[in-house]
Formats: C-alpha cells, sequence, structure tokens
C-alpha cells in the first residue's frame, strides 16, 4: 500500500478517477501556487526525478515510461511522433495504363498509404517552389517506384476450375511488385538496404485477364501534418500508469466479489490479486481504467482508483519505415530543433 | 366457440398448462418467404398476370371487327401473346436484347405483341398467325424477361446485378417504376356520413367496361337513390318498383320487417305512394323524365321507358349482373343499401374510409390492362373506320386488312405514358399524372425503397388529417415509419417487409364451393330472409351470393379447404358480425401477409420443420401446403386472435406472428435499435437512407447514369439488422463505421455540426466519386447531310492542338483516363448550317457548310473521363455517351448522417494529433456534440454505439434487429471482459493539452452515411456577372451564374436602420442602373439629349434609374398611360 499522502500531494500528483468524472486533471505545479512547495523548475531535480524505462521494445512496437515530465512535454513528444517526423511515401503517381476497375484516383490514393521502407533521414525535402518542374525529381529527394503488371489467363489451370487464384496470373496486386528504380547515384549509395515497400502483401487492386497497370510513383520526403501518409507510426500515445488504493483491508464477502469481478475480464479491470485473507494490489499498471469496481456498491468506498500524473507509460507502434526507438529519438531532435530555432528567434528579437 | 371447445376436449390438464414452446429460429421463414416472394414481387407477379392472362381475355371482351361497309366482312383475334424482349437491328432482323443495353443505348426494353387473327379478303377466309400489333414494355425481371431463371454468372455475362430486384420498365433508357396506387376499394358498400351528419351509402361499382357511382342519401327520413346519370335524385322506392317489385310488402321484406327498420323506410314509401306510381311501367316513365341525355351512337332510338330501364340495368350498381332485365340480385343488392343504411342511423355505426380493408392497390399490371385496352380499341376502332372507307371504293386490289394495321400507335401509346406519367384513359375519365417516376439509383436502398412505394389518390393540398394517420388496420402491412415529411406525408407510404399484394383470380370455383357448403343463392329467396336474424348474408367480391345459416361452418370448412391447397391461398373469408356478413373476396390489390396458424394453443410451426427449411428439404410453399402457414389480408386479420409472441397464446389464439420486426418495410429495417428511438427519427432516417452513398448495384462500373455517387471504401454496418442481411445490404453498402466520440470540441460542432478527424480523411474516410454523363447524337438531315466530328484544331505555331482541344483524340472524342477542364471541348462536332431540304428551284452547293457545335464541359472543378461509348439508339442515329468522374474527399460543409435521423454538416477538419485519445491510442474519426441527443431521443443510437464497441473487441457483428437484437446486458458484459467501461464511456486525453478529460467520453464506432448534399455542388457566390435580357438585373440561381437578391425582409431592415445610401447601392447602383435622359417639360423619357415629344432639347436632363423602372414607364405607355417625371432641382 502506497504511503499516506497530504490532501494537496494528492492534488499535485495524481490524477483521480471518480465514478462520474476525472478529477484534478490539471497540472498544478506553478511556482508559489501552493505554500510550503518549491516549484521552481530546477535541472537537478529534473534530472533527479526524469527517468526513462523501456519497457517492452521490437521492430514495430515499443512500449517504455516517461517518469517526472509535464504532461505538455510528453504530449509534444506524441504530437511530434504523429506529426512532424518525416518520411518518404509516394507522393507523385504517373499513370501511364490503367485498365484495371480500381479508378485511377482511388489507385493513387491507395499507393499513397503504402509504407516505403527507406530512411528519410537520408533524402532531402523536394523544393516545392518549382512545382512546375513537376516531373522532376533528383537522387536526393526522390525515389522512383515503378509497379508494371499485366494479368493473364494461367495456361496450366485446370478446365473446371473456378477458382480465380488458379485460374488468372498476377490477378492480385500486391505491395510486393512495386519495384524500386534507382535514380543517378542511388544504386550505390543504397546499395545495402533494400527501398521499396515495407510489407509485401498490401493488396493494391485485383486484376482480370487483359487488365494490366503501368505505373511509376515518385516518393518523397514529407511529414504526417500534411498528410496522414507520411506518419511514421501508426499510432503513438500514452496513459497515465493506474495507480489503485485500498483505503482499508478488503475481506470476506467483498473480497470474493472482488475476485468475480477480476476473474470475469479477459483483462485486468483492476490488477488485483487475491492473498489467503484480503485483497492486494500487485501490478496497478495492469489496470486498464473500466471502472468496474466502481459500480459495486460494496467496493466503490473502500478503493480510490488514481492516475500518477507524471509517469508516461508511452506506446509507439511504428509502420516499419523506421524502428519505433530511432523515431523516438528523431522526434526528440525534431522538438530539440525547434527549441533552438526558437532560442535564436528569441536572440535576434532581443537585439533588435 | 363449440368448434374451439372441441379443440381443447381431448387434452389433458397438464397439456393445456404447458407453456408453449418457442420456436427459436422461426424468422428463418422470412428469407424463404422473400426467396418467393420478394419485395418486388407483387409488381412482377402483377405484370405476369397481365401479359399471360390479362391480355388474353381484353383481348376476348375486344375480338371481333365488323364493317358497316361490308356485312361479311369481319376480323377475329383468335390469339394473343407478348413475346421475348428484342430489338429491331434492321427491317425485320431482330435480335434479343439485354437491359443493360437499352440503358445504354437509350432505348425501350420492349416485346413484340402478336396476334393470330381471323379475316376475310373477298370472299376468302383467310388466318394468319404472329402478326405484330405493337410493342409492350417490359418488366424485368417478369416472366418475358431475359433474366428471369438466370444464374448470378449468367447475370453478370449480361451486365446486371443479380441483387438489382427488378420490377421496373426501361423507356428511352430510362428506368420507370410504376409506382403502386392505393385507392378506396371497388364494388363495396360504404355507409358514411357527410358533413351534416346525415347518413348515406355509396357503392363505386367498377367492371371492365363501366365505372359508376351510385349513392343513396336520406332527405326528411326518406331515401333517394343519386347517381350522375339522373337529373335529380330518384325515391328509392321508385326505383325498386322501376325494377320490377311493385308490391310495398315485397320492398319491406327484402329491407327488413324489424319494427323500427320497416318505420323508418315508411316515409320512402309513402312518397311514392303521393307520386302515383304503383306499376313498373309508371316507375319507368318518371325516371325515364329524370334521364339525363346522353349522346347517342348510331342504334335504334330508344324510348323513354326503354331508356330508363337500360339505366337501371347498366348504369346504376353496374357490378350487379343484370341479364335479360332479371332485377332480382340489383333489389336484393339495393335493399341491402337501405338497410344498411337505416341500421347505421341507429347508433352511427359508419363505416372508416381510411380502413385499411377497403382499399385496394392498383400495380403496374392493372394499370398497364387499363391502358392497353384503351389502346387496342383505338387499334381496333381505327382498323374500323379504314374498312369503312376503303371496302366501298372499288381498288384492283382487294382490300386486306393486315397492310393497314400500324404498330405505331400501341408502341407509342404505351412508351409515353409510362415516359411521362400521364395515364389518360378517356373511356373512364381517368387522367392522373405522375403515376411513374424515375427509378432513383441513388443507393440500393433507394431504388428499393422505390419499388415499394404506394402513392395515394387523395389530394395533397387539403388538409385533413384522416387518410395521412396511421390507421391501427394498417399494422404489418405498411410501414408505420416510412414516409415522406412534409405535403406528401401519410399519403406516400412504403410496403412492410412481408406484405404481399393479390392479383384478381378465377371466381367460378368458389361460387361453386359456397354453394356446396349451404350458401342459398339470392334468387331463390322471397327476400324476406335476408333480415332473419339466424341467417348471414354472404358476399363474393362485393356482389351478394347468398344466405347462409350456420355462417360458422361455411367460414371454417372454407379456411380448412383453403389450407388444404383446394383453394387459392390468397382467398380470404371473414364474417362481420355487425352487418352479419360473410365476405369472401378473390379480388387484386388486397394487402395480405403470412401468419404462422395456431391450433388448440400450439404453433402448427416446430422446430423440426424450420430445421428442414434451413437444410432446405422445405419451401415456403410447402408450409403453405402443408397448412402450418397461411396468408390473411387486412379484413381476415380483423376476424383472427393473432398473438405477437408464443407466451402470448392463448386459448382463443388462431394465428401466430412470424416475426415483429417485419412490420417495418425496407428503409426502416436498416435502423439498429429502432424500438429505442422516438418515432419521428426512424421517419428521417427512412427519408435520409434513401441519399446515403454507397454502392448501386454489381454492375455500378458499367452503368453511365446522368447522376451516380459511390463511396470508395463502403462498409458492412458493425451493427446490423435482420432486413439488412434479408435485402442484401450488406452486398451493396452505404456508408462507414466511424469511430465517434460524444463530446463537444472547438465551438465548431454546434447545431450537429459534425468535427472530422483529417488523418481519417486522409485515409479515405467519407471518400466519395461522382458521376456525371454528356450525351451527344449525330443526326442524319432530311437533305442527306449530317453531323461530324472533326479532330483538335491545332495551333498554327506550334503545331500542337489548342488548349479547347487538347483532350481529344484524333476522332474528335476526348479518350479516356484524361482531365478535363472547364470550358474544354469533350466532343468537337460541327453541324451542317442546312439542314432542311432546298427548295426546288435553287441551287444545292457542292459541300454543305458546318458550324461547330462543341460538346463542352462545365463545372467549377476537374473531372476525369472514365469511359467513352459510341453506339446508335432506337432512330439510328449515332450516339455518343462520355462518363465523367471526380473523386471528392470530405470538406467542410459535406453533410453526414447516422441511421438513426441525426445529421449534420462537416464543421471541421482536425488534424489527428489535436484529437483526443484513449488509453488505447485510438483517436475518433468523428466527434459529436452531445447536445444532438436529449432533444432528439435516439437512444438506439447510443446502444448502436455500445453494440459496435463490444463487436469491434470481440470480432463479430451484433444485431440491432427491431424488438429483439443483441440486448444491452449482453453488450456491457462484452465491454467489460475486454476490460472497457460497461457504459462505454472512456477515459480519454486531450491532444491539444495532453492533459486527461474531466468527463469520461462515450467512445465507440457507430454506422455513419455520407448524404449526397455537397458543398462543391452548392456553393456559389458572385460579384460581377451575366444579367437577364429584359430587366438587366443579375439573373437568378446558381446554374446561372446568379446574383444573390437582397430580399424584402432585408430590405426592410436596411429601411429600418436607416442605410438610405447602402439601399441605393444594393437595389440600383449594383443591379440595374440605367441612364436616362428625361425632359423637365414633359417629364417623358427622351435620348441623346433631346426630347422627341416637345423637339427640344433645353429642358432635357440626365438621370439614373433602375432600367426596370425605366421599363414600366415604357409598358405602361404601351397601353396608353402616360407616366411622367416631375423634375426639380435638388437646391431649390
Amino acid at each position: 500500500m502506497a504511503a499516506p499522502r497530504t490532501n494537496v500531494d494528492e492534488i499535485r500528483s495524481r490524477v483521480i478517477l471518480g465514478e462520474f468524472g476525472v478529477r484534478n486533471v490539471h497540472t498544478t505545479e506553478f511556482p508559489g501556487n501552493y505554500p510550503g512547495y518549491d516549484d521552481t523548475w530546477d535541472m537537478q531535480k529534473f534530472q533527479k526525478n526524469f527517468r526513462i524505462d523501456v519497457v517492452h521494445l521490437d521492430e514495430s512496437s515499443m512500449e517504455f515510461d516517461m517518469v517526472g515530465i509535464d504532461a505538455a512535454i510528453a504530449n509534444a513528444f506524441r504530437r511530434i511522433l504523429l506529426a512532424e517526423v518525416p518520411t518518404m511515401a509516394i507522393e507523385k503517381v504517373f499513370i501511364y495504363n490503367n485498365t484495371s476497375i480500381v479508378q485511377d484516383e482511388v489507385l493513387a490514393h491507395r499507393l499513397g498509404l503504402i509504407p516505403i521502407k527507406a530512411d528519410p533521414r537520408l533524402f532531402e525535402y523536394r523544393n516545392t517552389v518549382e512545382e512546375s518542374a513537376e516531373e522532376e525529381g533528383s537522387e536526393i529527394d526522390t525515389i522512383q517506384l515503378q509497379l508494371k503488371i499485366k494479368c493473364s489467363k494461367n495456361p496450366r489451370a485446370s478446365k473446371d476450375s473456378s477458382d480465380p487464384r488458379e485460374l488468372y496470373l498476377n490477378h492480385m496486386v500486391y505491395s510486393k511488385d512495386i519495384r524500386w528504380v534507382p535514380i543517378g547515384n542511388q544504386a550505390d549509395v543504397f546499395a545495402d538496404s533494400s527501398i521499396g515497400p515495407v510489407h509485401d502483401d498490401i493488396l493494391i487492386a485485383q486484376l482480370r485477364p487483359g487488365q494490366e497497370l503501368d505505373i511509376i510513383m515518385h516518393c518523397v520526403k514529407g511529414i504526417g501534418k500534411d498528410h496522414a501518409k507520411f506518419s511514421p507510426v501508426a499510432t503513438a500515445s500514452y496513459r497515465l500508469l493506474p495507480e489503485i488504493t485500498l483505503l482499508e483491508p478488503v475481506e470476506g464477502e467483498k473480497k470474493e466479489l472482488w475476485y468475480a469481478m477480476c476473474t470475469s475480464s479477459h483483462h485486468h479491470v483492476a490488477a488485483l490479486i487475491i492473498i489467503y485473507f484480503f485483497a492486494k494490489v500487485v501490478n496497478s499498471r495492469l489496470d486498464t481504467c473500466s471502472r468496474e469496481v466502481l459500480r459495486h456498491e460494496d467496493l466503490k468506498n473502500v478503493v480510490k482508483l488514481g492516475r500518477v500524473r507524471d509517469h508516461f507509460i508511452f506506446t509507439v507502434e511504428s509502420t516499419g519505415i523506421l524502428p519505433p526507438d530511432v523515431l523516438v529519438t528523431e522526434a526528440i531532435k525534431v522538438l530539440m530543433a525547434k527549441c533552438q530555432r526558437f532560442l535564436s528567434e528569441l536572440d535576434s528579437a532581443e537585439t533588435v | 366457440m363449440e368448434v374451439l371447445g372441441g379443440d381443447f376436449c381431448d387434452m389433458t390438464p397438464q397439456e393445456l398448462a404447458a407453456p408453449v414452446n418457442t420456436v427459436a429460429d422461426k424468422w428463418k421463414l422470412l428469407p424463404a418467404f422473400l426467396k418467393v416472394k420478394g419485395l418486388v414481387k407483387q409488381h412482377i407477379d402483377s405484370f405476369n398476370y397481365f401479359i399471360n392472362v390479362e391480355i388474353k381475355k381484353i383481348m376476348k371482351a375486344n375480338e371481333k371487327i365488323t364493317s358497316d361497309a361490308d356485312p361479311m366482312w369481319y376480323l377475329k383475334y383468335l390469339n394473343i401473346y407478348v413475346g421475348m424482349p428484342d430489338v429491331e437491328e434492321s427491317f425485320n432482323v431482330t435480335r434479343p436484347v439485354s437491359p443493360h443495353e437499352c440503358r445504354l443505348r437509350d432505348m425501350t426494353y420492349s416485346a413484340p405483341i402478336t396476334v393470330d387473327i381471323e379475316y376475310t379478303r373477298g370472299s376468302q377466309r383467310i388466318i394468319r398467325n404472329a402478326l405484330p400489333i405493337g410493342r409492350m414494355p417490359i418488366m424485368l425481371r417478369s416472366s418475358n424477361c431475359v433474366l428471369t431463371g438466370k444464374t448470378p454468372m449468367e447475370f453478370s455475362k449480361l451486365n446486371e446485378c443479380p441483387l438489382d430486384p427488378g420490377g421496373y420498365f426501361i423507356v428511352k433508357g430510362q428506368e420507370k417504376v410504376i409506382l403502386i396506387q392505393e385507392q378506396l376499394s371497388k364494388n363495396r358498400i360504404i355507409v358514411e356520413q357527410d358533413r351534416k351528419g346525415a347518413v348515406g351509402a355509396s357503392v363505386t361499382s367498377s367492371t371492365h367496361e363501366k365505372k359508376s357511382r351510385t349513392n343513396m342519401i336520406v332527405k326528411q327520413g326518406r331515401f333517394y337513390l343519386r347517381h350522375n346519370t339522373l337529373s335529380e335524385d330518384a325515391p328509392i322506392a321508385i326505383i325498386f318498383k322501376g325494377m320490377g317489385v311493385e308490391s310495398d310488402q315485397e320492398i319491406v321484406q327484402m329491407i327488413g320487417t324489424e319494427e323500427h327498420v320497416m318505420a323508418s323506410f315508411a316515409p320512402s314509401l309513402e312518397e311514392c305512394q303521393k307520386a302515383q306510381i304503383f306499376t313498373q311501367t309508371q316507375a319507368l316513365r318518371y325516371l325515364g323524365n329524370k334521364v339525363r341525355r346522353q349522346r347517342m351512337w348510331g342504334g335504334p332510338k330508344k324510348t323513354k321507358m326503354e331508356e330508363a330501364r337500360e339505366l337501371l340495368a347498366s348504369l346504376i350498381l353496374t357490378h350487379v349482373p343484370v341479364k335479360e332485365f332479371n332485377f332480382r340480385a340489383k333489389c336484393i343488392y339495393l335493399a341491402v343499401m337501405v338497410r344498411r343504411v337505416i341500421l347505421a342511423q341507429g347508433d352511427n355505426k359508419v363505416d372508416d374510409r381510411d380502413y385499411y380493408g377497403n382499399k385496394r392497390l392498383e400495380l403496374a399490371g392493372q394499370l398497364l390492362s387499363l391502358l392497353f385496352e384503351d389502346l387496342f380499341k383505338k387499334f381496333n376502332s381505327e382498323l374500323k373506320k379504314i374498312a369503312d372507307q376503303i371496302i366501298p371504293k372499288q381498288r384492283a386490289a382487294q382490300f386486306d386488312v393486315v397492310k393497314h394495321m400500324r404498330q405505331d400507335q400501341i408502341t407509342n401509346g404505351m412508351v409515353n405514358a409510362i415516359s411521362t406519367g400521364n395515364w389518360s384513359l378517356k373511356r373512364f375519365k381517368m387522367d392522373r399524372q405522375g403515376v411513374t417516376q424515375v427509378l432513383s439509383r441513388l443507393s440500393f436502398i433507394s431504388a428499393l425503397g422505390m419499388m415499394t412505394r404506394i402513392s395515394s389518390q387523395f389530394e395533397k393540398t387539403r388538409k385533413v388529417s384522416g387518410p395521412r394517420s396511421l390507421q391501427p388496420s394498417q399494422w404489418g402491412m405498411l410501414c408505420p415509419s416510412d414516409t415522406p415529411e412534409g405535403e406528401a406525408c401519410g399519403l406516400v407510404k412504403n410496403l412492410a417487409l412481408m406484405t404481399h399484394i393479390t392479383t384478381d383470380m378465377e371466381d367460378g370455383p368458389i361460387i361453386k364451393l359456397a354453394f356446396n357448403l349451404g350458401v342459398e343463392d339470392v334468387n331463390l329467396l322471397c327476400g324476406e330472409e335476408l333480415s332473419y336474424p339466424s341467417v348471414f348474408l354472404v358476399f363474393l367480391n362485393g356482389n351478394i351470393l347468398g344466405v347462409i345459416r350456420d355462417h360458422h361452418k361455411l367460414v371454417n370448412t372454407f379456411r380448412l379447404m383453403r389450407r388444404a391447397g383446394f383453394i387459392n391461398e390468397f382467398v380470404s373469408i371473414s364474417t362481420n358480425l355487425t352487418d352479419r356478413c360473410v365476405y369472401i373476396s378473390s379480388d387484386g390489390g388486397r394487402l395480405c401477409r403470412p401468419y404462422i396458424i395456431v391450433k388448440k394453443g400450439q404453433p402448427m410451426v416446430k422446430s423440426k420443420h424450420i430445421e428442414d427449411l434451413s437444410q432446405g428439404y422445405r419451401t415456403f410453399e410447402d408450409f403453405l401446403h402443408e397448412g402450418l402457414v397461411e396468408y390473411l389480408d387486412v379484413n381476415e386479420e380483423n376476424d383472427c386472435q393473432i398473438s405477437l409472441y408464443e407466451h402470448m397464446i392463448n386459448k382463443d389464439t388462431t394465428h401466430l406472428e412470424i416475426e415483429p420486426f417485419t412490420l417495418l418495410g425496407v428503409c426502416a429495417g436498416l435502423i439498429p435499435y429502432p424500438h429505442h428511438n422516438q418515432s419521428p427519427r426512424n421517419t428521417y432516417q427512412c427519408a435520409m437512407g434513401k441519399q446515403a452513398m454507397g454502392t448501386i448495384g454489381y454492375n455500378q462500373r458499367n452503368r453511365i447514369d446522368t447522376l451516380m455517387y459511390l463511396l470508395a471504401y463502403p462498409q458492412r454496418p458493425m451493427v446490423k439488422t435482420k432486413t439488412i442481411e434479408l435485402i442484401d445490404f450488406e452486398k451493396l453498402p452505404a456508408g462507414q463505421n466511424a469511430t465517434v466520440a460524444v463530446m463537444s470540441y472547438s465551438g465548431y460542432d454546434i447545431e450537429d455540426a459534425l468535427v472530422l478527424n483529417k488523418a481519417s480523411l486522409d485515409r479515405g474516410f467519407g471518400r466519395c466519386l461522382v458521376y456525371k454523363n454528356t450525351k451527344c447524337t449525330l443526326r442524319r438531315y432530311t437533305n442527306q447531310t449530317f453531323d461530324k466530328v472533326m479532330g483538335p484544331m491545332l495551333d498554327a505555331a506550334t503545331r500542337k492542338p489548342i488548349w479547347r482541344h487538347n483532350i481529344l483524340d484524333a476522332d474528335g472524342i476526348c479518350s479516356p483516363g484524361e482531365r478535363v477542364e472547364n470550358k474544354q471541348v469533350l466532343v468537337n462536332k460541327s453541324m451542317p448550317t442546312v439542314t432542311q431540304t432546298p427548295l426546288e428551284g435553287s441551287t444545292q452547293p457542292g459541300q454543305p457548310q458546318y458550324k461547330d457545335v462543341p460538346i463542352s464541359y462545365k463545372g467549377s472543378t476537374d473531372s476525369y473521363i472514365e469511359k467513352v461509348m459510341i453506339s446508335s439508339n432506337a432512330e439510328d442515329a449515332f450516339l455518343i455517351k462520355i462518363l465523367l468522374r471526380q473523386t471528392r474527399r470530405p470538406e467542410i460543409g459535406d453533410k453526414f448522417s447516422s441511421r438513426h435521423g441525426q445529421k449534420g454538416v462537416c464543421g471541421l477538419i482536425v488534424p489527428q494529433e489535436d484529437m483526443p485519445f484513449c488509453d488505447t491510442g485510438i483517436c475518433p474519426d468523428i466527434i459529436m456534440n452531445p447536445h444532438g441527443y436529449p432533444s432528439r431521443m435516439t437512444v438506439g443510437k447510443l446502444i448502436e454505439l455500445l453494440a459496435g464497441k463490444a463487436g469491434v473487441l470481440d470480432g463479430r457483428f451484433h444485431y440491432g434487429t427491431a424488438f429483439g437484437g443483441s440486448k444491452v446486458k449482453d453488450v456491457c458484459e462484452d465491454l467489460i471482459r475486454y476490460g472497457y467501461n460497461y457504459q462505454g464511456k472512456d477515459y480519454v486525453t486531450s491532444g491539444i493539452t495532453g492533459e486527461p478529460l474531466e468527463a469520461y467520453i462515450y467512445f465507440g464506432p457507430v454506422y455513419y452515411q455520407k448524404l449526397k448534399h455537397m458543398v462543391l455542388d452548392k456553393m456559389h457566390a458572385r460579384a460581377r456577372g451575366p444579367r437577364a435580357v429584359l430587366t438587366r438585373q443579375p439573373t437568378e440561381g446558381r446554374s446561372r451564374d446568379g446574383g444573390l437578391r437582397l430580399g424584402e425582409m432585408e430590405r426592410d431592415c436596411l429601411i429600418g436602420y436607416g442605410a438610405s445610401m447602402l439601399l441605393l447601392e444594393r437595389l440600383m447602383i449594383s443591379s440595374d442602373a440605367f441612364e436616362v435622359d428625361v425632359c423637365g417639360q414633359c417629364g417623358l423619357l427622351g435620348y441623346s439629349g433631346w426630347c422627341h415629344y416637345c423637339k427640344s432639347s433645353c429642358h432635357v436632363s440626365s438621370l439614373r434609374i433602375p432600367y426596370a423602372c425605366k421599363l414600366l414607364f415604357q409598358e405602361l405607355q404601351s397601353m396608353n398611360i402616360i407616366p411622367r417625371l416631375k423634375l426639380s432641382r435638388y437646391n431649390e
């Protein structure tokens, strides 16, 4: 059980989940807001409190805790991950032939949303000013891809078959059919990293014999703010660390009730475990905040549901272009660059 | 009651007390029902009946044509057939045609009507077979349509959607539906009260030949007959006498010998007495003087008495047959009418006009048969006229009628009626407009909804609530929700899911059966039996058949016979205890629906039957034939005890409802949990579901419609209903499952506006395709010139096509895939300047001159060319159709709606990072303001969200079927199981501040429809632009780039405010300011500083007035009114 806290402490550090609403949602740690608390920002204090624990990391997703930071900053990371970390995506589609039933615009839209595996850090933004020179793209800002496929009848299909997989060849166009056409010295520069769609099995269109696609695509660097296809993450979000406080020992009937509630769920309604005579909070991190406890008249008053205000459990799901840990560092770099820029603006403003 | 008692007496008390088992899947009867009697089966059945049966009857009724010129000459029709649809490729070469070809080529999907005839040529008698007399438009999926009995594979070969319901016509390339018309039942006595409270009876008789209306009214306690062929009301007793019932006793016996009945009829007899009419001859003479003169076409001249007798026999109560002036049946009918009125007077038991048992629905088949009979008669009279003209003239060749049979009259008559919707039949004085409508193909549902639509003959402008309000007898037959708002509210209705409409049936066997079951023929009775308290009258389709002593036995045996399949399942029999009658109906146009038969408190349909059904061993027909299920029409429903659920069955129950949700129609069936919504919301959704974009049919990409809206990524709804499954909405959906957060956001969500997530739009939410077509024909003219399509014009310097011709191919028609901008040319057509044949004298120029008439694209946004079709139409002209495509992503101002009548426009598009997100990182696609709920009370939407959320988590679809569906409790259990709050309210973090929101947010998927109203089609603004020629004021309307009107009320505001100069600027300077020269002396308008009236220029001054004012002065002058302007200097 957590150590007893004073009321002010609770307001400062916990978000309380009530039955009908959330309390203490806003940060109140402004200098001088509470008597007896020193809320001036201090680097040392921050360094002491701040920590990042990586809980889980694989090539497509990661979970990490970011502790001891203000919601505004944590949110800035989330927002940057969603909208401001650049990636490469198909931006221009030159359709030379499309006899499939998919309309040109829809096809182009579908192609645009395919994640392209190419390290955006090695490319530059395309200059938007010279929009007139549409087709031109150089080796430093454009990746050229090609999709050229034609569906035909399978000569070896058995006569009475009605399965399109057997009857036709190339009747499903997948992202694996997209081929990279290096421009300039790209073939040498990116020799070791193959450029192309991240996933091979994204269905782009279905064809029937005689239909064909002949398409050249240009990938450019962009950010999610401009279009969701440039967003490097499937999603990036955080939640606050849940905290369950038992106000009195939960025993007997109430314990049984709680036990029944916990086991009825696939997930952990309240991450409790029952040891012998009373209930005990084992891992409140697993709580999904469904507030199921508050439905029970008996249990309602023995428990306090809260969340730690400065403990952010981040989940970053990458689209596969860059590993999630790289994305997070990139996001931090973006924020740093913004700060730098802001500082330099401030400097220049002061001189005026 | 004895009969029921018999049912139960052999049961043990335990058996009686046992609860009735519910048949779990009895709803499975529904798909089985829909398989045999689909949603549009009524249209198809009625059309089939017309082209296979009715048309032969019409031919039989008009089979012989004779000529006055030659008594030997005749023409007799032996048989008539309607063939399969075909198209005449060249002279006398035909080939079968598919409906889709007709749509594309602007042709009529029609089949030849051929006849076998026997006629004389000279003295020869000739039989000719299969002579075409015209063409009949063919209803899709009817017995003569090429689509019947085809497999889905064959459908796709014909470019047709297998899910398309059919039941409509294709006329000149347009799909036309003949709406179901609602009418008051024909040939039935309706007792009603007029405005003064006097009770009367009326009968609208209708037979093949004649239609007439007979009224019985009471004036000062006396009965009169009113008919439009009689110049004044005729006393009823005189009519009786005119029909040969001369003795007063006999009349009274027929009407009834009860004390009060006799007392109220006495004055009428007295009046007859006073008029000194005692015999039939006297009565006929009396009536003969009252007959309105009618036009006589030939025939021997009749005396007045003969005329009166003719009138009584054929015009009054036409539907009661009178053979050789045997008026017996008609007298009894009249007597029954009088009796009804007398009985109704006492305790005001008048009939309800709006009662649905008194209504009949007229379908395509009936309407077409009326039209065809009219055209056929006209065709025959034309032939007769020709015969009369030609036979007397001696010719080298003998008169051969076949050469004079023109096909176009019948063809054009049918085609024009269907394409314009004007049904005008001289014979019946019928002139109806708007009988047909263009099948709306906005979405699959709108097309389907149109096929079940019923339009009422009632005038829309009248402000009476009776015909508009929901009648209890419409239960289960008509959808209580699906009706438009506004003027047609309650007059346009829709059929419920299981309703069937009957077609006409042979009544011969029914009459025979009735007599065998103990009905005594009226003609054999003295008349007094009619009013015996133990005796019931038996009516068949409005005609009195006879009387029956034991009506229970008659009705029960009759029903048994029907359940055994000895008589048609659509014949209905019902007892009316107040009128003491048994009504048997076999006429067409009655509404009926199937019910499960209950015997001894047990439904006949058992689980094993349903099992057989789902395994395909049994069909719906089997259920009918085995007496498990039967059809009940509205009248018979009234005579039965129908329980809604098994647990409601008691000892009196006769029938069990199959499924309660079938009381809703197609459109209302899409709504999840409609029984939780406030009723008008369901009505709104019924109207809006028809505007939702989605998919139209499997053949949508082959169609070239004038306007077609498609959704790029349509989805099946997460919460579906049984109806959705039954009508294949899941295969042709119209909407997307959007994750909705019910919360307030940014203030751009007031008044039902929605906030959309930009990333969702980027990923394809609400993306739609708009297709439009452009048509162009290349004609050949009488002077051997024809339209041409020229190649693109090249720029002299660059040798490249000029901008306007940029997208043209070498053949002068735009090429598919190109992007067209405003004012670019699609078809570079040119037309000869001279198209008329030159006069004899003038010399023909060698090369015809051409002028450009390009077909160019007009539109504020660019389009792409989807496809180009080059074909020929029915008139052999070249037909070029171009399909244009636009892809649109939702923008601010586009309209969306959920399935609960909750429409809203997009008010703001927010980037994903600003959107709130829940613990799992989910962002909403749509944010909806919670103020939309309390006043609308659409609880169904709340439940839909909950069920949708649970379904998403569980990976399955939930049901929101009306009066059933997934229970909220179970759904909440699911949510808890997956770690969500049971109320569906999530802990949500703001995307802007990063801090949690103070409230829990109702969060989950709701099916959203994108409606066809988009800002792109509506936005309009103008600074300068075109002006009308006459008034020089700006034009009106968006399509003409018109000005925005500062109307009366706006003007009043400015006057009130006192902004005079602003007014002047708005109303004159920016509109139609005009400089005029006015002569100060005479006050008239001059010009160029010269007054033409005073012949001087000294007093002429120039001023600015609205052009409309100047126009007014001139118009007044033209009608001899001189407006004079008095001028004075402003500083004097």
